[in-house]
């Protein structure tokens, strides 16, 4: 007699027909796709590079092995990059911290009484509205050009998801657990330390993922304005487009893109170390 | 308002209509005497969990008062309510800490009501590691950890299948016979009503007045095997047709 077949979810692979996919084929799965992109992407910029610039346009997209022998293998060069990246790095770091303190203190403020809510909520959201771009040339003019006024434009653009993801995290906590609180007449403060809070926190860490990318974007606008010391990044990259120098150019916008991932990843592993254990968001199976 | 001295809970005339106008329950009468256990059934909708709110001072009723002891009851909700990023024994010692007892007494409460409810061996474990059956266990030692001398039960058992319900109930049980808290048990149960309690309350269908009240003739502690006794199948064959009444 032989056994029924057992229903398969998934085509059997050779090695183990039984055992779920091993973590290397996992691995290959999460990467496989977007390193394909990422190929035909440098598919892509060499055919323009070779086939659609002329040979004296060839400038405005250098092919990418040049921009890797020219933007990273020129030491000083490079060296420079990564000092405009530090430097840039050190605002958005900043900006952030202060953007999230006192975006969680608001919101906290917001949370404990309505009347805080109703009276500054909506000057929040007329926060995030108002064009950045339009008020940096203000910022300098109160500020001066150097490190704060950098810092204040990585605030303003970083303090807004802050405030709505940790208030909304803290106020929907569960009602069940709110009546027990209230039950056992919990005050004040042992309802936001031991429920709210906690509660709150794994949409805290999306607001902050959100606002680290924010935060590095806000922190290169700022270069772009504010030249007072060392030069940030988006100076650089400001004076390699004005020179035409377009390997470094595309060096000083790949480590700038690489540091906004690398943020939002750590904030993502943070996020696991801290909730994990408890919270897991809905994944895509 | 304070209970008279031998009575846990008294409702007197309650009524509660609620802003939006829906009218859970009307004048409903009755009384619950110290370490005495009541069940209340009736259909879903009929104001149960409500009288219940009402009871533990959750709700205001829009009528008539409800007396109850002066200390907090014990409130089991039907959703065990465990704070997730909190591990079972954290869980449990939530209101002992709310309540501001010192550490030390808080270690012995929590040990004694982890050893109460067999939960030895979980006690590092986080709520989402556990199943139904003893996540509601948990929630049935957090509420004992503060001695209540009134238990409020809201249908505790309604999401775990019925092998555990039966072990549960046979848990609540045990606890009563040794306790001998007052408590008022919800559920939709008619055997387990009859099973538990003393008394069971038959409410309507909303708004919930009390239809029937019947005594069910056994003394604790009561056995499992009482279910298949022919007197507690007339009693819960009495509350059965009470409760088809209350459809009608
Ligand atoms: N806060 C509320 N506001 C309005 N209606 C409510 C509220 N709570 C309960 N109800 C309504 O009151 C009725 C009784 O509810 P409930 O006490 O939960 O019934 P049961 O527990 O017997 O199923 C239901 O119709 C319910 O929808
Ligand atoms: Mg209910």
């Amino acid at each position: 007699m032989t056994a029924p077949a057992r229903p398969q979810l998934a085509p059997p692979s050779a090695a183990s027909p039984d055992r779920p996919p091993s973590r290397l084929r996992r691995a290959a799965r999460a990467t496989g796709p977007p390193l394909a992109v990422l190929a035909a992407v440098i598919g892509l910029w060499y055919a323009v590079t070779y086939l659609a610039l002329a040979p004296r346009r060839r400038f405005l997209l250098p092919p990418p092995h040049q921009v890797i022998t020219d933007g990273f293998g020129d030491w000083s060069t490079f060296h420079e990059t990564l000092k405009g990246l530090a430097a840039t790095a050190k605002v958005a770091l900043v900006g952030l911290a202060i953007a999230a303190t006192l975006g969680m203190i608001f919101a906290v403020l917001m949370s404990q009484a309505g009347w805080i809510e109703r009276s500054f909520y909506p000057w929040a959201v007329v926060l995030q509205t108002i064009p950045i771009l339009a008020i940096v040339p203000l910022i300098g003019f109160w500020l001066g050009y150097g490190f704060w006024s950098r810092t204040v434009v990585c605030i303003l653009i970083a303090l807004f998801p802050i405030i709505t993801n940790t208030l909304f995290g803290l106020q929907s906590t569960d009602a069940g657990q709110h009546d027990l609180f209230t039950l056992h007449r919990a005050s004040r403060w042992a309802r936001l330390v031991h429920l709210e809070i906690p509660s709150a926190l794994p949409a805290v860490f999306t607001g902050l993922r959100i606002s680290a990318g924010l935060s590095v974007i806000g922190a290169i606008v700022g270069d772009f304005f504010f030249r007072e010391g060392q030069p940030g990044i988006g100076s650089l990259i400001d004076d390699y487009t004005r020179s035409l120098q377009s390997a470094p150019l595309f060096a000083a916008i790949i480590v700038s893109s690489l540091f906004g991932l690398a943020v939002f990843w750590l904030f993502g592993l943070a996020a696991h170390r801290i909730v994990g254990s408890w919270y897991t968001p809905r994944q895509r199976s | 308002m304070l209970a008279a001295s031998g009575v846990a809970l008294e409702f007197r005339g309650v009524g509660k209509i609620f802003p939006d106008g829906t009218e859970a329950v009307r004048g409903v009468s009755f009384m619950v005497e110290d370490g005495q256990f009541v069940a209340v059934v009736g259909p879903s909708g009929a104001g149960k969990s409500t009288l219940l709110r009402v009871a533990s001072g959750l709700t205001e009723p829009s009528s008539g008062t409800v007396a109850v002891g002066p200390t907090v009851p014990g409130y089991v909700f039907q959703d065990p309510t465990l704070l997730p990023w909190r591990s079972v024994q954290a869980n449990i010692a939530l209101l002992a800490q709310l309540a501001g007892l010192p550490r030390t007494r808080r270690r012995e409460l929590v040990a004694e009501a982890i050893s109460l409810t067999g939960l030895e061996g979980f006690e590092r474990h986080l709520p989402r590691t556990l199943s139904g059956g003893m996540r509601m266990r948990v929630s049935l030692a957090r509420a004992l950890t503060m001695r209540p001398s009134l238990f409020l039960f809201d249908e505790p058992f309604g999401a775990v299948d019925e092998i555990t319900r039966q072990r549960l109930g046979q848990e609540v049980l045990r606890l009563y016979e040794r306790e001998r808290f007052a408590g008022l048990f919800v559920t939709h149960s008619v055997v387990e009503a009859v099973w538990l309690a003393s008394r069971v309350i038959v409410l309507s269908a909303r708004p919930g007045r009390v239809l029937a009240e019947i005594d069910v003739p056994f003394d604790y502690p009561r056995p499992l095997d009482l279910r298949f006794d022919a007197v507690f199948g007339a009693t819960a064959r009495t509350v059965s047709a009470a409760l088809q009444e209350s459809f009608a």
